[in-house]
């Protein structure tokens, strides 16, 4: 009985989670500009989205700040753990804590603090005749920002973990620091590294609030293009798009937990 | 040399830390107490007390309240089932019940649009069913039932991380104690998973209180929660002082939850971790 009603529930929840996405997918198969009634299959949706100019822009760009924003987030990160690791501990933990703030703090309110230094940081330039242009750049530096907590997460436990003697035999065995970092302390902490970019280029993906605040006209991420979209009224080519991503993120997943059964870290949502 | 190295790990970082992170922080704070002739003032700050900013402010508190308890009590029942399933199991059907985390949320928040609208999935049916028609788009409910879809998974991810690592001797100990269920939930397995409860309900709260995507697709534009004031104020208005004021206000409210947290909070290593 026990056992039937938790099952009942489980199923529930499930039903309660994948039915909206399941009706997106339907849609964006659905062959009528309204979607009060059903016009027969079709991929036309599909096509339309490929060809969409604006669509593909927001794609490749979203995918180029994802990778460029992760890898420089994930070298900062590794930079912060292995200094934090040697640090007093009171010292590491201000650190921490100040790092931390994109973490645990609302987005919009790092989204805006981040509009207004880029503001501030341009009226300083413009007394010298350079100019910040709010775009590409702008949002960059922004996703590293909110990325570096992340990867410090991931790795510095990493570090923590390592055994100093290790890397202080290799010298004793005559290799250079550098070989011993290389040999020795990098493959101990390279599956957080790994995870850490992960982590990192997954929230870079899906961010929308804080690329809302420094991303200036004529630039678009995925998101902020699918919050235009939106609030424009609906373009069938949305629905094609999300199912699209959803079957990118499902296949990502499987890869990863494929590759090293990789846990689910706790993150936080994107807005 | 040791020293030197150091200095070149520390220095990067360090100046990012300062110059996307501190200062920023400041200059809201200096934009929240200033006017645009950059003279003092608390105006930015007592703009809550406008009725349709006081009024956006407590439905945020209302709802996001709302969504986080409802998360909660639907969660944990849901991470106890899955915890308890056999560990290979287990993790798969984990697995699926986060997978809608990983997703774009706007696309998430834009699905709902799509079931609660007018003309939208649900009504259809109810139409098809000879019922009448609901009107279920533009409320606060509306607004809440989003807020509960996307950030479930975030509710049930740390319960679910917090009950696998639980010692059920622990459990079976206190039944052969003579707990009750009852009693043994409350006072074992509760205080126990403490630390994944603490960081589900913030990981709801903040960002439900903070949202201003769900109430854009979800709310129209009738109903405004004060992070859709706060973004008018900078994208639309353009007066990033009173914008600054209002973030500042919003910001006591997530600290203060925070401190409300961190005091129930048992889990050292966290502590160290929020300001």
């Amino acid at each position: 009985m026990k056992k039937t009603i938790s099952r009942i529930y489980v199923i529930f929840v499930f039903i309660l989670l994948y039915a909206p996405i399941a009706v997106l997918i339907a849609f964006s198969f659905n062959n009528s500009r309204t979607r009060a009634k059903w016009g027969g299959f079709t991929f036309k949706w599909y096509l339309q989205m490929f060809q969409d100019a604006e669509i593909m822009g927001a794609l490749r760009n979203t995918l180029i700040l994802a990778l460029l924003s992760a890898t420089i987030a994930t070298i900062l990160g590794l930079m912060a753990s292995l200094s934090l690791n040697r640090m007093k501990r009171r010292n590491r933990t201000v650190m921490l804590s100040v790092l931390n703030i994109p973490m645990l703090n609302a987005d919009i309110v790092t989204g805006i603090s981040l509009m207004l230094i880029f503001i501030a940081f341009g009226q300083f330039l413009t007394h010298y005749g350079y100019t910040i242009v709010f775009g590409f750049g702008t949002v960059l530096v922004g996703h590293i920002t909110f990325n570096i907590p992340y990867t410090v997460m991931s790795i510095l436990p990493r570090v923590s973990a390592i055994n100093p003697s290790t890397y202080e035999a290799a010298l004793d065995l005559g290799a250079s620091p550098s070989q011993a970092f290389r040999k020795v302390v990098f493959p101990d902490i390279l599956p957080g590294i790994l995870s850490g970019f992960l982590l990192a280029f997954t929230l870079s993906l899906d961010d929308f609030v804080i690329t809302h605040f420094v991303k200036g006209p004529g630039f678009d991420t995925l998101s902020t293009k699918i919050y235009t979209e939106v609030r424009k009224g609906i373009k069938p080519e949305m629905y094609a798009l999300s199912t699209l991503l959803f079957l990118g993120v499902l296949l990502l997943l499987i890869v990863v937990e494929k590759g090293k059964g990789a846990r689910n870290k706790n993150r936080k949502p994107a807005y | 040399m040791k020293k030197k190295n150091n200095a070149l790990l520390t220095g990067p970082y360090l100046i990012w830390t300062v110059a996307f992170i501190v200062i920023p922080l400041i200059l809201i704070v200096y934009y929240g107490f200033t006017d645009e002739n950059h003279r003092f003032t608390l105006d930015n700050l007592s703009r809550i007390t406008d009725p349709v900013t006081l009024k956006a402010l407590l439905l945020s508190l209302l709802l996001s309240a709302l969504a986080t308890a409802v998360c909660l009590i639907m969660a944990y029942p849901l991470a106890m089932i899955l915890s308890r399933m056999k560990s290979g199991a287990s993790a798969i059907i984990t697995t699926i019940f986060i997978i809608p985390m990983w997703m774009n949320s706007l696309l998430r928040i834009f699905a709902w649009q799509t079931l609660l609208e007018r003309n939208g999935v649900i009504n259809q049916l109810l139409a098809f069913l000879h019922l009448p028609p609901q009107h279920l788009i533009n409320t606060p409910a509306a607004i809440a039932l989003g807020m509960i879809y996307d950030y479930l998974p975030f509710m049930l991810l740390p319960i679910y991380n917090s009950l696998t690592k639980l010692d059920w001797n622990v459990v079976n100990a206190a039944y052969d104690l003579g707990a009750n269920g009852r009693q043994t939930f409350f006072r074992v397995i509760v205080p126990l998973t403490m630390p994944g409860i603490v960081s589900g309900i913030t990981m709801v709260f903040v960002p439900a209180l903070t949202t201003f995507v769900i109430s854009d697709f979800l709310g129209g534009s009738k109903v405004l929660l004060i992070g859709n004031i706060i973004d008018q104020q900078f994208t639309q208005v353009g007066n990033w002082n009173a914008g600054s004021g209002l973030s500042l206000v919003l910001m006591v409210f997530i600290l203060v939850s925070m401190a409300v947290m961190q005091h129930f909070d048992t889990d050292e290593e966290a502590a160290g971790s929020i300001l």
